[in-house]
């Protein structure tokens, strides 16, 4: 298994070689430069030159990004063109951000899912299974982005529980500390209960599928017949077998919600990575957008690298070859 | 083999009262929106100005009022529905074909093929499409034929699992051995015999694989990164929703287009349940 998670892990290293590539040639083929923006009308060309040749836009794409490579094997990300700062801070501030939003969704999904999934189980074919699936279908079918429109008319704008937008208030922001936190805390609330709420489905139906199999498997009869009070094997025997694939989805709905919220963020102009990437893009602003598309091909293949290996320490019968 | 198959999936979904009404509502949207198009005038998406943003005002036929160039927005909405529509089907109708055919050559033959192959959807896997996706949207202006191919690069790989798990499952059942050993080329074991067995769970996939695709490509389309704007598209209506006044004050401009979005995807699943179970022996209702 050891061997697998190394291969799996090398393997990276050529994937991500050629999509830092292929980024750096829709770089070159892009109208426009990260001076676009910054210039005026009435700019003098060789000043603009001048500034060309100082960012070292001026020089061909395999010269540039020999440059953003080896400064990358030292840990540099470069410096945004737009926040003449270094990109490791930039994308470091809204980073912390999505991560807020991407923790309290999982918890949220969670927290909805898992006794959802139970109730639907335990009452299998009765009306509260069916209330059950029937909300599934509705999520499943739900764009996180259309619910979230709706969210934020009828929460934000009409009964006015949350705020619309941005990650934290101004003024709670400069005060720091307990009230910041709260601030914080209420701006992430509307786009992480949108985003749990359309997360749910998988865990519910893997849930209540796995308690229905297990119900009628040998073990839980053998434990039936020998006495064991019904509360206690659905505890002790089902729901300990029922509970590893559920465990075994952590690594996709990580993936799920962190790609999730790139488009969230953008609807809620909530201040996260996926609204730094639009911005970035729109601005031309490349060493962001090169770091935060390596972050994010890291992100997803280490999640479903660890959801293989959860599943395969939960469960001994699957077994990596 | 193939017959029954048909007739099993035909039966679940009779048997299903949602997924009767599911199809129905999908194949009549889908049908009056194709022949409604047909009828609307070029013109009709010049918009007038001195009508920019009129509210809805049924007494002169125009439920769904005005955008902000002047458009009948029940026009727009049909045309719109029809990119969208086609868009969703033609990505479909690729990412199946080409992930059958993916899923069934890596599962079926094993070994080598399998490895080259598998590690070739690994990458496909890796790459974060949609960022890929917006970022050659700031490259070209996509059409809707340009759109469509760029959004089978996000769904293809997950067919193609599916399909090689699937035909992995059926390469090991004692039908396939038998048939090898009276002869049979590969060939024909996998499209006459093998094939036949997946077709329900082709079909089931196709369906979820078609919700899907209406909301990703409204979902790109409504934040800027879909269609190029003088394409008509449900995601172009949608995005009106976006600024809070015309949120709160023009309803008219963005709930329709959102609703009807919604509403397909609800009809799809809902067929799509129905053919799942009709894909699973043990789920079928007796």
């Amino acid at each position: 298994m050891w061997k697998t998670i190394l291969r799996r892990f090398l393997i990276l290293i050529p994937q991500l070689f050629i999509l830092s590539v292929l980024l750096f040639l829709f770089a070159q083929a892009m109208p426009g430069d990260a001076l676009r923006g910054r210039i005026g009308p009435d700019t003098h060309p060789d000043l603009l030159a001048e500034l060309r040749a100082h960012h070292g836009l001026d020089q061909p794409w395999h010269v540039q990004y020999w440059r953003w490579l080896t400064a990358l094997a030292q840990g540099d990300f470069g410096t945004s063109h737009t926040f003449q700062r270094p990109v490791t801070e930039v994308v470091g501030d809204s980073l912390a951000n999505t991560m807020r939003l991407a923790i309290v969704a999982t918890i949220l999904t969670y927290l909805i899912a898992i006794p959802l999934g139970l109730l639907a189980a335990k009452f299998k074919g009765k009306i509260v299974d069916k209330a059950v699936m029937m909300y599934t279908f509705v999520a499943l079918s739900m764009p996180t982005l259309i619910l979230g429109l709706f969210f934020i008319l009828v929460f934000a704008l009409r009964l006015e529980w949350f705020p619309s937008g941005q990650a934290v208030d101004i003024i709670a922001d400069g005060q720091g500390g307990w009230t910041r936190f709260v601030s914080q805390m209420h701006h992430v609330m509307l786009p992480a209960i949108t985003m749990a709420l359309l997360g749910t489905v998988s865990i519910i139906y893997f849930l209540r599928g796995e308690i229905i199999d297990n119900d009628s498997s040998d073990f839980v009869t053998t434990a039936r017949s020998k006495g064991v009070p019904n509360n206690r094997v659905y505890t002790r025997h089902i729901l300990r077998n029922a509970l590893l694939p559920v465990a075994g989805n952590f690594g996709a709905i990580i993936a799920s919600l962190f790609t999730g919220s790139l488009f969230i963020e953008v609807v809620f102009t909530y201040r996260g990575m996926g609204q730094l990437f639009v911005n970035s893009l729109q601005g031309r602003d490349y060493p962001v957008i090169f770091a935060l598309t390596m972050f994010f091909a890291v992100v997803l293949s280490i999640s479903f690298l660890v959801t293989d290996i959860i599943i395969t320490i939960l469960d001994p019968r699957i077994r990596i070859k | 083999m193939q017959h029954s198959i048909w007739k099993t999936m035909w039966k679940e979904i009779c048997r299903d009262p949602l997924a009767i009404i599911g199809l129905a509502v999908f194949v009549a949207t889908v049908a009056t929106v194709y022949i409604w198009a047909l009828f609307i005038p070029l013109e009709a998406m010049d918009g007038v100005f001195h009508l920019r943003l009129a509210p809805p005002d049924w007494a002169a036929g125009v439920p769904l009022g005005y955008d902000n160039i002047g458009r009948n927005v029940l026009h727009y909405l049909i045309i719109g529905a029809r990119n969208s529509f086609n868009i969703a089907f033609m990505v479909t109708g690729g990412a199946v074909t080409i992930g059958m055919l993916f899923g069934l050559l890596a599962g079926y033959y094993g070994g080598f093929i399998d490895y080259i192959l598998m590690r070739i959807l690994d990458f496909f896997t890796m790459i974060p499409s949609l960022i890929i996706i917006i970022i050659v949207a700031a490259l070209f202006n996509f059409t809707v034929v340009s759109f469509s191919v760029m959004m089978l690069l996000l769904s293809w790989p997950a067919t193609a699992r599916l399909m090689r798990s699937m035909t992995l499952r059926q390469g090991s059942l004692e039908y396939v051995s038998a048939s090898k050993t009276l002869g049979t080329p590969n060939i024909v074991i996998l499209f006459r015999e093998v094939l036949p067995n997946l077709v329900s769970i082709i079909t089931a996939n196709l369906t979820i694989t078609l919700a899907m695709n209406i909301g990703i490509e409204t979902g790109l389309t409504m934040l800027g990164f879909g269609l190029a704007r003088d394409v008509p598209s449900l995601g172009r209506l949608i995005e009106f929703g976006r600024t809070a006044y015309n949120m709160q004050n023009r309803l008219w401009l963005w709930v329709p287009a959102a609703l009807m979005v919604v509403i397909m995807m609800l009809c799809v699943n809902f067929v799509g349940q129905a053919l799942n179970r009709a894909a699973d022996a043990k789920k079928r209702r007796a």
